[in-house]
């Protein structure tokens, strides 16, 4: 008998064959419970408590209160209305910096993994450049950006020893959220683009050569064989970056800090300067954002389950 | 085996039991610490030599970033029981509930009394006779100007008794000539409140209850507005954040700004980083016209924690800490304005060849007694960080054009009653 027969057999006789995989899943259902649904719980529970005491029982229970707070408003669209004004500012910005990052970012993927799939110089090297931002840490990533766009930053100087003006590129509200999508897009491109790439390599040669002899040019072939067969990877990417822009925090809280004003200011930092960075930490009411948010992200992924089936069934 | 032997290894085995049992004993105690220059190199020395007297007792500092470290991170540490043993802290009103009460550890509570007694007050409840620690330092705040810059553009330094409308005109002129921005101010109502006072800001009713809708906090809001509207104060400092305190240091250090609003705290580390680089002075608080002329007061105080496992080592550390020989030498090397009144009186000999760090040392000590007592009322405010921060991030909105004045300061009060209803 083997070591491991010694160790597994004993507990297979005590509770039978058919109970076994929850032996092998305890590990990992003992993490996810104390690391993921505990913590859940908890955050459900704090959102309908009030006071500022950090340990549960020591905090009063005040229903529905916190949502009332946040989603008091006279006009959603107008956040200066709403009493959480800060709130919807964030949920706000947190819709634009999701729609076009992630737009952008499946844009330039897809674009990036298609120039890299064929045939160039140097193809290797090209690979590991696109992928080198995945491997930085996002606070390095906000800190060089910061250093090129900054009043005084490398942008600047290259700009006026051209001739042009100094710009403001991140204390004006416009340029700023454009240059956090671009900055976000940049560091996060190559993981995306390597999915593609994948999905790209497994597309059968022989259909663009039946396609060449049928006569068709690369457009059709890129709308006709490659577009379709690369939908379920999309897919993948579409959602992935998804909910990696509705959590952003730290790159961006590193490179603007949320400004100017609040017009970077996301929904995970908004939770936790509620929750942490103010002397005042209302742990209920960033719990009844974060509750918010994970409404919002269940609905993103039970949108990508639904898309997911939809391209398999579609493929099969 | 030989007798000889095995009383050999008998003797071994006694020794290596002591010495075990000592290394066993050995209470280790954190420190969380800051740093606004290099002052954690003076505690670590003063450290030292208190653990070559204690050797039952290993202290470890923690250096840590103001911002994330100290007010964001610690007090949750605190509040869930895993903080450190000691730390220096600026929250003094806000954190007091978390403060170890030294007094039943200390051998000569009358010497702490003596020296830090007033102070005391501004970490314990009322009423209290606790005696949390000592303050690392009394800070002032108050303006700095790069005086090489004035004389570059040939523009006369206003003097004592001048607006700060009047300063804001002279260093646009200075800005002008010298292609520089006029003014900078640290990022935080802390910083601004000083101004806002000498323009008649009360940040009082007469409840008793924080407000900032007042004519005084108005104009001075109005002047901060304008301010960022016309150029005349750097963007990178107030605009370029939002939620948090950013020092305009960096700015100043670099020539970049021609007046400076921020403390005493920064002699030390201009002298380092300036310099005799370019004619540096810090110039008394401008006025206004409510008739003062004050800055803030404020500090930094070290502090033991009321969770730590070893009080009766907490309180050794920190009664040989904050004798007067120590505290001599740390003031006197840090540069910081000392929080001990024998010291204060007596006079520290700080370890300053340059003459603008004296000039600067005794300009600020000049500025004590000219203090308001609304500003000594909001330090000594429990809750003055939820002020602070509020008129902070608002007033930004409306440099950016979020918000209307108006708004803003509906926005001010209403975050701060809220706030405050919370806590309590």
């Amino acid at each position: 008998m083997t070591v491991l027969g010694w160790l597994i057999e004993p507990i297979q006789r005590l509770i039978g064959v058919r109970r076994m995989p929850w032996i092998f899943l305890l590990p990992n259902l003992a993490i996810f419970g104390v690391f993921i649904l505990f913590p859940m719980v908890m955050n459900f529970y704090y959102a309908f408590t009030g006071g500022t005491a950090l340990y549960p029982l020591e905090r009063p229970f005040v229903g529905t209160e916190n949502f009332e707070r946040i989603y008091a408003c006279g006009n959603y669209l107008d956040p200066a209305t709403c009493n959480e004004d800060l709130f919807w500012r964030a949920v706000w910005n947190s819709f634009t910096f999701v729609a076009f990052h992630v737009a952008g970012l499946v844009f330039f993927a897809l674009i990036t993994a298609l120039v890299l799939n064929a045939r160039i110089v140097a193809r290797g090297f090209f690979r590991s450049v696109y992928f080198y931002p995945v491997l930085l840490s996002p606070v390095v990533v906000g800190l060089i950006w910061k250093w090129i766009l900054q009043r005084d930053g490398v942008l600047n100087g290259i700009l006026v020893s051209l001739g042009f003006d100094r710009t403001l590129f991140l204390l004006n509200a416009d340029w700023s959220m454009f240059w956090v999508i671009v900055v976000t897009i940049w560091a996060n491109m190559g993981f995306h683009t390597l999915i593609l790439l994948a999905g790209l390599q497994s597309i059968p040669k022989e259909l663009y050569d039946a396609g060449a002899i049928d006569g068709t040019g690369p457009l059709q072939s890129f709308w006709h064989i490659t577009l379709p067969l690369l939908m379920p990877n999309v897919v993948v990417v579409l959602v992935l970056a998804m909910i990696r822009a509705v959590q952003m925090f730290d790159l961006v809280y590193v490179l603007t800090g949320g400004g100017p004003g609040s017009a970077t200011l996301l929904m995970v930092q908004y939770i936790y300067e509620v929750g942490f960075a103010s002397q005042i930490q209302r742990f209920g009411l960033a719990a009844s954002a974060s509750v918010t948010l994970g409404v919002v992200l269940l609905i993103i992924t039970l949108v990508q389950l639904r898309l997911t089936r939809g391209s398999e069934s579609h493929l099969a | 085996m030989t007798q000889s032997t095995r009383r050999l290894l008998a003797a071994l085995a006694a020794v290596l039991t002591l010495v075990a049992g000592a290394a066993f004993a050995q209470t280790e105690l954190r420190m969380t610490w800051y740093d606004d220059g290099s002052e954690s190199e003076v505690m670590s020395e003063l450290v030292e030599r208190f653990e070559a007297e204690n050797p039952d007792i290993d202290v470890v500092i923690d250096v840590v970033p103001y911002s994330s470290g100290i007010l964001e991170s610690l007090p949750l540490q605190l509040a869930s029981g895993q903080g450190p043993d000691v730390a220096r802290v600026t929250d003094l009103g806000g954190l007091q509930e978390y403060f170890l009460d030294l007094r039943p550890y200390l051998d000569d509570p009358g010497y702490w009394d003596a020296n830090f007694g007033p102070f005391h007050d501004w970490m314990r409840p009322d009423g209290s006779d606790a005696i949390p620690g000592f303050m690392t330092q009394l800070t002032v705040t108050g303006p700095y100007v790069n005086a090489t810059l004035f004389e570059q553009a040939g523009v006369e330094m206003p003097g004592e008794g001048a607006t700060w409308e009047d300063w804001a005109a002279a260093t646009n002129e200075v800005a002008d000539a010298t292609g520089v921005f006029a003014m900078a101010m640290d990022r935080t109502g802390h910083r601004l409140a000083g101004p806002a006072i000498s323009m008649g800001a009360q940040y009082f009713d007469e409840n008793g209850d924080p407000v900032v809708t007042d004519d005084g906090f108005r104009r001075m809001a109005e002047l901060m507005v304008d301010w960022h509207a016309d150029g005349t104060m750097i963007p990178d400092v107030w605009i370029g954040s939002q939620g948090s305190y950013v020092a305009g240091n960096e700015q100043f250090v670099n020539g970049q700004v021609a007046l400076y609003m921020s403390g005493s705290w920064q002699i030390g580390q201009f002298t380092e980083l300036i310099g005799d680089a370019f004619d540096w002075k810090a110039v008394p608080n401008p006025c206004g016209p409510s008739g003062a002329c004050t800055g803030m007061p404020g500090g930094a105080a070290l502090v033991g924690i009321a969770d730590t496992d070893h009080p009766e080592e907490v309180a050794r550390l920190m009664d040989f800490l904050a004798q007067e020989e120590q505290l001599a030498e740390f003031y006197g090397r840090t540069l910081f304005i000392p929080g001990h009144l024998g010291l204060a009186e007596g006079g520290v000999d700080f370890d300053a060849d340059l003459p603008a760090t004296q000039d600067a040392l005794s300009q600020f000590a000049a500025e004590v007694p000219k203090l308001a007592d609304a500003a000594y009322a909001l330090q000594g405010y429990q809750y003055n960080r939820v002020v602070f921060d509020a008129t902070r991030d608002r007033l930004t909105q409306v440099f950016v054009g979020e918000l209307t004045l108006d708004q803003a300061i509906e926005r001010m009060q209403r975050d701060i009653d809220e706030q405050i209803a919370d806590a309590q």
